[in-house]
């Protein structure tokens, strides 16, 4: 067994206690230490990417307990990708935090920080039902750590309502994992998938109620219409590092979406998700963007961008076919980078507009770096619009282009191409609000500016931070060829069901389409 | 047997439910706790209900009842437990700092009417802080 597999959980793991409870007190050394323990986790999430990339999926069993009795992790293709992207936004935000003095403003940030991260990569390792329930407890209850940090009368509101949510959320999870567990007896990804078939007719019922709770649970995570409404109250009221770390927690649902119906339904069952997820996520794009038109504050702008993101994402899953799981996940890796991208940036110009804060209002000039940050602002913007040359136009003409074939080619084509207009007129109308009208405004610049830089003594770090999720989606955009490459292979590795069984139960494992 | 842990889990269920629709932390505590005991019950009853069998195979015995739900149960509790300590602490702060237990956050997350405005309100907490 490849013992490296298990690192991107137990590096983070043993990194949180350690700083809890012996760098309680010393501000520096937690920094130092989160930062070495994010950048060892983006080393190892390399060095795993670059070993699933060339290999079929490996098989690491806890406790060295056989297959469907221990709990198993799996990295193939699909999973070594997202501990990349984690790992990747980790480190951004960590430097974002430390730079922007973030993480002075309450205590225990960076432990919860690193639980977050566990959490996360567990979600995304683990090859067991109950297991991903679990990471997604683990994730979740760091993320109402992280996204109350700082305090505030709005912000403990906003998150009770998230918490309440997302407690809804883990018990309609356990009632999925109790039915698909009472109809097929195992919880196993894998040997779910072999069991799934031979349910007899009198217990499909039950599955499929199993299967479609399951989808809701991971539409809540994902924000889809209509559980979205804890999104843009959660994101908006959260500090700008954590909204931006917050970027792929949607992602871990539009991730379970795709492994557990894939794998777990796949086959002939896809249509149980696909029915329901089409619509939802077409309705989704249309809700998200029309928010970004009606927003009257930056970040909830960006929440609702995020949300019409979710929407392209889901709609590419949607289809379930290689072409636009492909799509999806080119989509995913964009919409991440961009969405932290405009979460940090906006927690920078929020930070230089005085009292005008995040409000779409003519307002003073930005007390400082005026100009970097509206062009930084630009390009996140355009990124996420879809605008050519960035990678939300590559994403999008990918997701259009694997639609073609589709039943609903009409809808999806209409639907995407009118919300990009809009999301391009949203974001065009608050980037003119806030850089081009303000840019005449006269107002008590000397005050705001010193104010300003009190708030934000290193300012180099944080806009280099968010600088480096735009370098990230231009990369993307320059390396779109080997990366589809790669995304080809894992999407023939979700459809290709055998491998992935095969590596977990062994090579005499029931055959499976 | 069945009949009655089947009408116990819906009861507390539906009653949970009920409680989650409230618009106060108090009763939406209560309705969390509720369902996560229906919850407990009903993956309890996912092994099938079985009495006087042992819950590992052994030579001598006709059957066995099975380990893993009461495994997934104790997990479950354990999480939900924390889960409920976490919101009650929170709840309470939320109450003390806001002055309100309404679950709602109209007037935490409505953004103010006059967007020409450009009075210097109060600068958003989540911002500006």
């Amino acid at each position: 067994m490849n013992h490296w597999i298990a690192v991107p959980i137990v590096l983070p793991a043993m990194m949180a206690p350690l700083i809890v409870l012996a760098m309680r007190h010393d501000l520096l050394m937690q920094r130092v230490f989160s930062a070495a323990a994010s950048f060892a986790l983006l080393a190892v999430a390399v060095a795993l990417t670059l070993r699933a990339a060339g290999a079929p999926p490996e098989l690491y069993q806890l406790g060295n307990w056989q297959a469907p009795f221990g709990i198993v992790l799996v990295l193939d293709r699909l999973s070594a990708l997202m501990l990349l992207l984690t790992s990747l936004l980790a480190v951004a935000v960590t430097l974002y935090a430390i730079g922007s003095g973030w993480d002075k403003r309450g205590r225990h940030f960076h432990a919860l920080f690193q639980f977050q991260l566990m959490g996360i990569n567990g979600a995304f390792l683990t090859g067991d039902v109950f297991n991903l329930f679990v990471f997604f407890e683990v994730l979740l209850i760091a993320s109402y750590g992280l996204m109350l940090h700082g305090g505030g009368a709005a912000r403990l509101k906003a998150g009770v309502q998230y918490v309440v949510i997302n407690l809804a959320g883990s018990t309609l999870f356990l009632i999925a994992v109790g039915t698909i567990y009472a109809v097929t007896g195992t919880l196993n990804m894998a040997d779910l998938a072999v069991k799934v078939p031979l349910v007899p007719a009198g217990d499909q019922a039950l599955l499929r109620v199993g299967a479609l709770l399951l989808l809701v649970v991971f539409a809540v995570k994902a924000a889809l219409v209509p559980i979205h409404f804890w999104l843009p109250g959660t994101y908006a009221n959260a500090p700008a590092p954590v909204a931006a770390l917050f970027a792929i927690m949607t992602k871990v649902g539009a991730y379970s979406i795709i492994r557990v119906f894939t794998l777990v339904f796949g086959g002939e069952d896809a249509w149980l998700a696909a029915d329901w997820l089409l619509p939802a996520a077409l309705v989704t794009l249309v809700v998200g963007n029309l928010g970004i038109l009606g927003a009257t504050a930056l970040t909830r702008l960006i929440c609702f961008s995020v949300i019409g993101s979710m929407g392209t994402l889901l709609t590419a899953v949607a289809l379930f076919t290689p072409a636009a799981t492909v799509a999806a996940l080119f989509y995913l890796i964009h919409s991440t980078f961009a969405g932290a991208a405009l979460f940090l940036v906006n927690g920078l110009i929020v930070e230089r507009r005085g009292s005008a804060g995040d409000r779409l209002v003519t307002a003073p000039r930005l007390a400082a770096n005026g100009g970097l940050l509206a062009a930084l602002f630009f390009l996140a913007a355009i990124g996420m619009a879809g605008m050519p040359p960035l990678t939300g136009f590559l994403g999008k003409l990918m997701v259009l282009d694997s639609a073609r074939d589709s039943a609903s080619m009409i809808t999806i084509w209409t639907v995407i191409l009118i919300t990009s207009l809009i999301s391009i007129v949203g974001f065009a109308r608050a980037g003119s609000l806030i850089f081009w009208k303000s840019a005449g405004v006269p107002g008590p610049a000397g005050t705001a500016a010193t104010e300003a830089r009190h708030a934000a003594p290193h300012s180099g770090l944080p806009i280099a931070a968010a600088g480096a999720m735009l370098a990230a989606m231009v990369a993307l955009t320059v390396f779109a060829g080997p990366v589809t490459g790669y995304l080809e292979a894992t999407a023939d590795g979700l459809y290709d069901r055998g491998a992935y069984i095969r590596a977990v139960l062994g090579a005499d494992a029931g055959i499976v389409r | 047997m069945e009949f009655l842990v089947a009408s116990g889990v819906g009861a507390m269920t539906a009653a949970g439910v009920y409680l989650l629709l409230r618009g106060r932390t108090f009763p939406v505590i209560i309705g969390l706790a509720l369902l996560s005991y229906a919850i407990n019950v009903f993956l309890f009853a996912t092994g099938r209900l079985v009495i006087n069998r042992p819950p590992v195979i052994a030579a001598d015995a006709a059957g066995y009842t099975d380990p893993l739900p009461q495994a997934l149960v104790l997990t479950a509790i354990v999480i939900s437990f924390g889960m409920t300590a976490l919101i009650v602490v929170l709840a309470l702060r939320a109450y003390l700092e806001a002055g309100s237990d309404a679950v709602d956050t109209e007037e935490a997350t409505v953004e103010p009417a006059a967007s020409h405005d450009t009075r210097p309100g109060l600068p958003r907490d989540g911002d500006a802080a």
